[in-house]
């Protein structure tokens, strides 16, 4: 399995929630890299790209949440103007759909994470592209 | 498994004589002794003698929950007070409960019929029963401990809560089988799930009696899967003894009432008037035994109806089937009738939601059910989680006419019941 993996928690919307999570993971020594909320009304749910998402759901779901791996894809940008279009172009050229798509930046490398619609798919052509598309052990946590 | 064959499977002609000759005893002595019903059978000119037939019952007087706050504590008293054993309320949401006084031979009969219910289904006395229901002033407890004591299982009286300790117990007395509140049923199963305990590997449980509050099938499904044992439905209220009135025989199709003890009719609750054969109506009881405190045609707000078939186990006294719901519970939102029991039905069979729920109704009828995300609804994806809930809204509109909001909550976010569960908060400004 190439794909990264990324945890994903039920959460109601209301102050305090993410405070929660990040507690529990860093009593576990989760390191947290990246974290999206995605809310509608009453509830909503986070996503964290952690150092170990196995242990980072199982520290969850002993405090009661309810929790999910997800996949998603991990890949490196060229850090200069045009390098983010040159990757959102070559899985527009295909159809493909993007979901919770951000980014960040670790030891001068950008790394862009994206939820599509069709793994198999959007890693074959972004690899074709000559892209990075890591996989988690590669992820520089 | 018969406790009482000969009375069990008594042929119906024989049973009704028995009746008659019991219910023309307790209207005599309720006319001799009780002002209550000496006043109300002036009022309605009926005299004890009048009471030929098994049909003249329709000639006497309701007794209502009212008509026994009115008298409390001790106006519907047939006997010296010298001469009661025992003291049981029922509670009220408002007031004064309802005071039930048992005499030697009632608080025995009681135990007899729980007795019975338990032999029916199997029990025996090298049978361990922990007891899961409130003890106290509630009869839930008290009454099948003594019917348990009778059929000579070892008798655990825990009471309802502290699941670590129910489950230690469990664990060293080998319990096989437990009396509990479906709510609590549910709860029960949650936690041996939590705590990482196969009820099947692990405990030696074999049955659960649950009553107490009405539930559905698929609550009685989800008990018998999580805590792996046969649930057999019971039905009970204080003013008639309690629990062990009627009990679901091995078939588990309808509850048999004990009719050497109980005289009972299904009525309209508007018209008063007696519904036909197999329909639905509040189900009213005739007590035929009771010494203390007999209680003529008790309206019991229970809607049921009677299984008119024969049951393959050969008894003759006639069965309930389950309770539809509390004619007290039912809620009425934009001028429909709704009971908890169809929300409950429509949660229970949906997957990926959990065991507790939660009613609110707020402003002007506005409805919220409150149901807990369980780990197979969740694909991580806020999307699905909206389709859920408007899949199960809809799904309740085709069950209850009103379609109601639908809130997911993350587990234990809903008040945990360990008796008799909370289901609805009504704060409607109307």
């Amino acid at each position: 399995m190439k794909d990264v993996k990324l945890v994903a928690a039920f959460a109601e919307n209301k102050p305090g929630q993410v405070a929660r999570f990040t507690k529990i993971l860093a009593s576990a020594n989760i390191n947290i890299r990246w974290l999206t909320v995605a809310s509608t009304g009453p509830f909503g749910v986070m996503k964290f790209l952690v150092s170990d998402p196995k242990a980072a759901c199982q520290a969850l779901k002993h405090e009661g949440f309810v929790t999910k791996l997800v996949d998603a894809l991990a890949i490196e940008v060229p850090d200069k103007p045009g390098g983010l279009h040159a990757v959102a172009d070559c899985l527009a050229s295909r159809n493909i759909n993007l979901d919770n798509a951000s980014g960040f930046i670790v030891n001068n490398r950008a790394i862009m994470v994206v939820e599509v619609s069709d793994y198999g798919l959007a890693r074959g052509i972004l690899q074709k592209q000559g892209f990075r598309v890591l996989a988690q052990k590669e992820l520089p946590l | 498994m018969f406790r009482d064959q000969a009375i069990e499977t008594l042929d119906r002609a024989a049973l009704e004589r028995l009746q008659l000759k019991r219910l023309q005893e307790t209207v005599r002595r309720v006319a001799a002794h009780v002002p209550f019903y000496r006043q109300k059978f002036a009022e309605l000119g009926v005299k004890p003698e009048d009471i030929r037939s098994l049909a003249d019952l329709r000639r006497l007087p309701f007794t209502t929950s009212a008509d026994l706050r009115a008298n409390y504590p001790t106006g519907l008293l047939a006997v010296p007070l010298d001469d009661t054993l025992r003291l049981h309320t029922s509670s009220g949401t408002t007031g004064k409960p309802k005071a039930l006084f048992f005499s030697r031979q009632d608080v025995d009969n009681a135990a007899e019929l729980c007795a019975r219910s338990f032999v029916m289904t199997g029990i025996t006395q090298k049978d361990v029963f922990q007891n899961m229901m409130t003890y106290g002033m509630f009869t839930g407890a008290l009454v099948t401990h003594y019917g348990a004591e009778k059929v000579g299982c070892l008798v655990i009286p825990a009471g309802p809560g502290n699941s670590e300790r129910q489950l230690m117990l469990m664990q060293d007395f080998r319990t096989t089988f437990i009396h509990l509140t479906p709510s609590y049923g549910l709860y029960l199963a949650t936690f041996l799930e939590k705590h990482g305990v196969d009820p099947r590997r692990d405990l030696a449980l074999r049955k659960a009696f649950v009553g107490a509050e009405p539930y559905t099938e698929e609550t009685r499904r989800k008990i018998e899967e999580g805590l792996g044992v046969d649930v057999y439905n019971s039905y009970g209220l204080s003013e008639m003894n309690g629990p062990g009135i009627a009990f679901e025989c091995e078939q588990k199709h309808g509850m048999h009432l004990w009719e050497d003890h109980f005289l009972i009719e299904v009525i309209d609750p508007q018209t008063r008037e007696p519904v036909r054969d197999g329909e639905a109506g509040e189900l009213v009881m005739t007590t035929l035994s009771r010494a203390a405190m007999p209680l003529l045609r008790y309206r019991t707000r229970d809607i049921t109806s009677i299984l008119t078939t024969l049951c393959a186990c050969g008894r003759t006294h006639r069965r309930l089937n389950r309770i539809a719901g509390r004619s007290d519970d039912m809620l009425i939102v934009r001028g429909v009738n709704i009971y908890p029991q169809q929300i409950e039905r429509v949660l229970m069979a949906q997957s990926g939601v959990g065991r507790n729920y939660q009613i609110a109704l707020e402003g002007l009828d506005e409805m919220t059910v409150k149901v807990e995300l369980a780990e197979a609804g969740f694909e991580g994806q806020v999307e699905q989680l909206v389709k859920l809930q408007n899949h199960l809204a809809e799904k309740l509109r085709t069950e209850i006419l009103v379609k109601p909001q639908v809130q997911l909550l993350p587990p234990g976010s809903l008040p945990v019941s360990e008796g008799k569960a909370t289901r609805v908060i009504d704060k409607r400004k109307l």
